[in-house]
């Protein structure tokens, strides 16, 4: 049998002499640090969660029928009568909910470890890509159902736009490709999601991947493995991806499976967090839901948007928001990477910068509704004091990127010795 | 740096790491207990539904096809499945449910014309196909049971949970009919109710009656979601595999990792 | 990287047992994947039996009906044509329905019930590729057959069949056309689509 295998090698390798070479470089030969831990499981399962949603996307849309007067019948329709169709939809709808999971904790073991200095600021860059491609994505792909939430949701991201100067309102109306959101805005968005979107995303993601290969993995010691090598060039503190990583990842994989599959098989909506209630309603362009939120996802991002009271503020400080993010490698003036070696200033900092994220994605859901009159009295006023609370937030949420910056720029920052090898469990 | 030190920097950040995770988690399950209470509006009776209870179903679809299925359409469930998941013979479906002459593989709708309802409601009742899962079934549940006579309204009849619905209580001559007690309205704000009353007695008593909502509630979360119940027992098999999987995977990469020191 | 003592055998085993559970549980779980393809609730629903009214067509007459999304004919046919069948014996690929392209209680020579032979009820499409033939049940000569005694000619290869379905010899038609299941509700009714045991 293993014959039979390197028979069909040679023959490849015979025609396309580079193709071998690309397993090696990428799998067998490609020396990762061995002192990964939890946090670098993300990237995988962040692939893993790709492939789900491209698969259980394309059988999806062999029943789903884009259009303003098919769409949400034929998600019953999937759910229903189709054999299976309950499943389908539900490791899609899941997998979304998880795929954004994943990434904001993939993302925030690059704040941890300094993942995103040099040499590795393409390979953030890419990722910061992926990041805005992906939340397109997962907007778009909630509109298809056309609940009610798709089309008020759409109504309210895409008069976003109606923000920028001058060339707002006729985008909008281009956007939408009618007054309203309808039908004609429904079928582009399908296009969008299911072909134009993940040809992106796939393009992105290998390019991401190749990116880190050239440099190499960074690790949460910050140790740059590849100045220790041994006599034949391999990185001390390095080991083969394959079989060692590949191995390492299938038992993460499966924890993460095992997750996903109590939320798919018996709590898919998750309350609503996952699947929101008024989606079950069809959309009505005349009935407004009682509160119009996004998917837990995109709260923290609606919260910062929704506490400053001038639209064309909020959408300014939403977009900065996203793109302080991209600045993080030049804002970033320390030499020390990982947060181990770290002034504490820097763990306070992310400390509180992970809080307010949460708080603002809180905000963003609505909670403060329940939370205020609750910690406040019931004749608390509400919106007021979600405004204020909101504005303390964003300066802390802005504040991280600008104390990031004075912190390593002036050099307050006081580091630890960083060690020439990784630490591991021995 | 000494050993030492190193160690209790190491332990001090895989710590800190884990403090991470767990706050992600306690978030994460603040946000869940949202979900369990699931209380809107005020105070809330659970429905406790049993959707795996076929005579629960059965009893609720009786009671929907007696009395809602005159105004209300359920128009994704069709009747050959209702006979397949409540396990009943397609014959006795069509006696008992079908009585707009449909066919068993007909969608569930009512006879009754949209612009007729239109003009006596003022509001088409809507399809309720999906009404569990847009309300929830504690919602439900209290909306069937809190119905009461109410002069001012154009129907008769008004309800505490969806207050001016223009819906007259469909089941009031199983409850019997109930009135409000207003409690006394303050300066600048409307009177509203404190307390409900069944001042005339219907056919059933009140736990009978609840025991009645309760069946009507479970009916509609099926319909919701006919696929409930084969998703939570598939779901046991998944777990279990993937358990095992994960197990054996464990063991592979264990074994391989003995060469990384 | 290989150390002494590297134990080559165990990990042979556990690498083909994770392999083996892994590619089990990747079949199973394209399974799903694969039966959401079968014709949903809603096809078979609509595939349903389809009850005809017959009390209207007169001898020599034909009823077209729906089922399945094929023409169902059902045919009246006179004595005269109930007269030929036994004639066509010797023309005929399959006389006498040898190949199960009916239901057993239509395994005979007029292909329909013993006990109402002249009711002929047939799905209108040739087996040869698929065309619907025509409907041919005049006794008189055909350019296409200067013996024809009534049936059905499919225009598109010009295959033949006689006024009980059977198909002729010397024609691209592999076999007879075939007989749905059905069943007699009353003297008025036919119930295509299911048989007289019950089952479609």
């Amino acid at each position: 049998m293993a014959n039979f295998f390197s028979n069909i090698a040679d023959w490849v390798n015979e025609r396309a002499p580079s193709m071998m070479p690309v397993y090696r470089k990428h799998m067998t030969e490609y020396y990762a640090p061995k002192n990964f831990n939890f946090w670098y499981y993300f990237g995988v399962l962040a692939m893993v969660v790709l492939v789900n949603q491209i698969v259980t996307g394309i059988f999806l849309t062999m029943f789903y029928k884009p259009g303003a007067a098919t769409a949400f019948d034929s998600v019953e329709y999937i759910m229903r009568d189709v054999e299976w169709g309950w499943l389908i939809r539900y490791m899609h709808s899941t997998g979304a909910s998880m795929f954004f999971m994943v990434i904001y904790l993939h993302m925030f073991r690059g704040l941890l470890y300094g993942s995103y200095k040099k040499p590795r600021e393409l390979v953030w860059l890419l990722g910061m890509l992926i990041f805005l491609a992906l939340m397109a994505e997962g907007f778009l792909g909630y509109v298809l159902p056309w609940g009610n939430m798709s089309f008020w949701g759409a109504k309210v991201i895409i008069s976003l736009f109606g923000a920028i100067p001058y060339v707002g309102d006729t985008l909008v109306q281009w956007i939408m490709g009618d007054y309203n959101p309808a039908d004609a805005t429904l079928n582009r968005f399908f296009a969008l999601h299911v072909v134009a979107l993940p040809l992106v995303l796939l393009l992105l993601v290998v390019l991401h991947i190749f990116a880190l290969h050239e440099v190499g993995s960074n690790n949460p010691d910050g140790v740059e493995i590849k100045k220790k090598k041994d006599a034949r060039g391999i990185p001390l503190d390095g080991i083969a991806f394959h079989p060692y990583y590949t191995l390492h990842d299938l038992v993460g994989i499966g924890f993460f499976l095992i997750i996903c599959a109590f939320i798919i098989f018996y709590q898919p909506t998750v309350g609503g967090w996952f699947i929101e209630n008024d989606n079950f309603i069809p959309a009505n362009n005349l009935v407004t839901p009682a509160e119009i939120k996004p998917v837990w996802y995109f709260t923290p991002f609606y919260a910062i948007l929704r506490v400053i009271p001038s639209k064309g503020l909020g959408v300014f400080a939403l977009a900065a928001s996203i793109i302080l993010l991209f600045l993080v490698p030049w804002l970033d003036r320390g030499a020390v990477k990982s947060i181990r070696y770290r002034g504490r200033g820097y763990k306070i900092a992310l400390t509180l910068f992970t809080i307010t994220f949460v708080l603002f994605g809180a905000i963003g859901a609505g909670k403060s509704g329940e939370w205020i009159p609750e910690i406040f009295g019931p004749t608390a006023d509400v919106s007021g004091i979600d405004m204020h609370f909101g504005w303390m937030l964003l300066a802390i949420y802005f504040g991280f990127f600008l104390f990031l910056w004075v912190y390593t720029y002036f050099g307050y920052e006081k580091t630890k010795p960083v060690p020439e090898r990784v630490t591991t469990h021995d | 740096m000494t050993e030492s030190t190193r160690i209790k920097l190491k332990t001090m950040n895989h710590v800190a790491a884990k403090a991470f995770a767990c706050g992600f988690a306690a978030v994460a399950a603040m946000f869940a207990a949202g979900i369990a209470s699931a209380e809107e509006g005020g105070e809330m009776q659970s429905a406790q539904t049993n959707v795996s209870n076929v005579t629960s179903l059965q009893r609720g679809a009786r009671t929907y096809f007696n009395y809602c299925s005159g105004c209300h359409s359920i128009k994704y469930m069709s009747y050959a499945r209702l006979a397949t998941d409540l396990q009943l013979s397609e014959a006795e479906v069509l006696k008992s449910f079908a009585f707009t002459g449909a066919r068993i593989g007909d969608q569930v709708v009512t006879n009754m014309p949209a612009e007729s309802s239109q003009q006596w409601f003022g509001k088409t009742p809507p399809d309720l196909s999906l009404e569990a899962r847009a309300k929830n079934p504690d919602w439900i549940y209290n909306y069937l049971k809190s119905f009461y006579v109410d002069p001012s309204a154009t129907v008769g009849w008004n309800n505490t949970v969806f207050p001016n619905a223009s819906m007259p209580n469909p089941l009031w001559e199983l409850q019997g009919v109930q009135t409000a007690h207003m409690a006394p309205a303050k300066a600048g704000e409307e009177a509203h109710v404190e307390k409900l009353e069944v001042t005339s007695p219907g056919k059933q008593s009140s736990a009978e009656f609840d025991e009645t909502a309760r069946d009507l509630t479970a009916f509609l979360q099926y319909v919701g979601e006919p696929a409930a119940l084969q998703r939570e027992s598939v779901g046991v098999w998944v777990i279990l595999f993937l358990v095992f999987f994960t197990f054996l995977a464990w063991l592979l990469k264990h074994e391989y990792w003995k060469d990384v020191h | 990287m290989a150390n002494e003592g590297v134990n080559l055998g165990r990990r042979r085993f556990l690498t083909a047992t994770t392999a083996v559970v892994g590619g089990a549980g990747a079949i199973t779980a394209a399974i799903p994947f694969i039966k959401s393809w079968q014709p949903s609730a809603r096809a078979k629903n609509a595939g349903a039996p389809v009850l005809a009214d017959i009390s209207k067509v007169e001898p020599g007459q034909r009823l077209t009906i729906a089922w399945r999304g094929q023409p169902v004919w059902i045919v009246n046919r006179t004595p005269q044509l109930l007269a030929t069948l036994p004639q066509e014996d010797s023309r005929l690929t399959d006389p006498n329905s040898e190949v199960a392209q009916q239901p057993p209680f239509a395994k005979n020579e007029t292909r329909s019930y013993k006990d109402k032979p002249q009711w002929f009820v047939v799905i209108g499409i040739c087996t040869h590729l698929g065309c619907s033939p025509e409907f041919v049940p005049e006794i008189k000569p055909e350019p296409y057959d200067p013996e024809w005694k009534g049936g059905f000619y499919c225009p598109c290869h010009k295959s033949r069949y006689d006024i009980a379905g059977r198909v002729f010899k010397g024609v691209p038609a592999p076999a007879n056309l075939v007989v749905p299941p059905y069943k007699f509700v009353g003297d008025h009714q036919i119930l295509v689509g299911v048989g007289p045991e019950g089952a479609a």
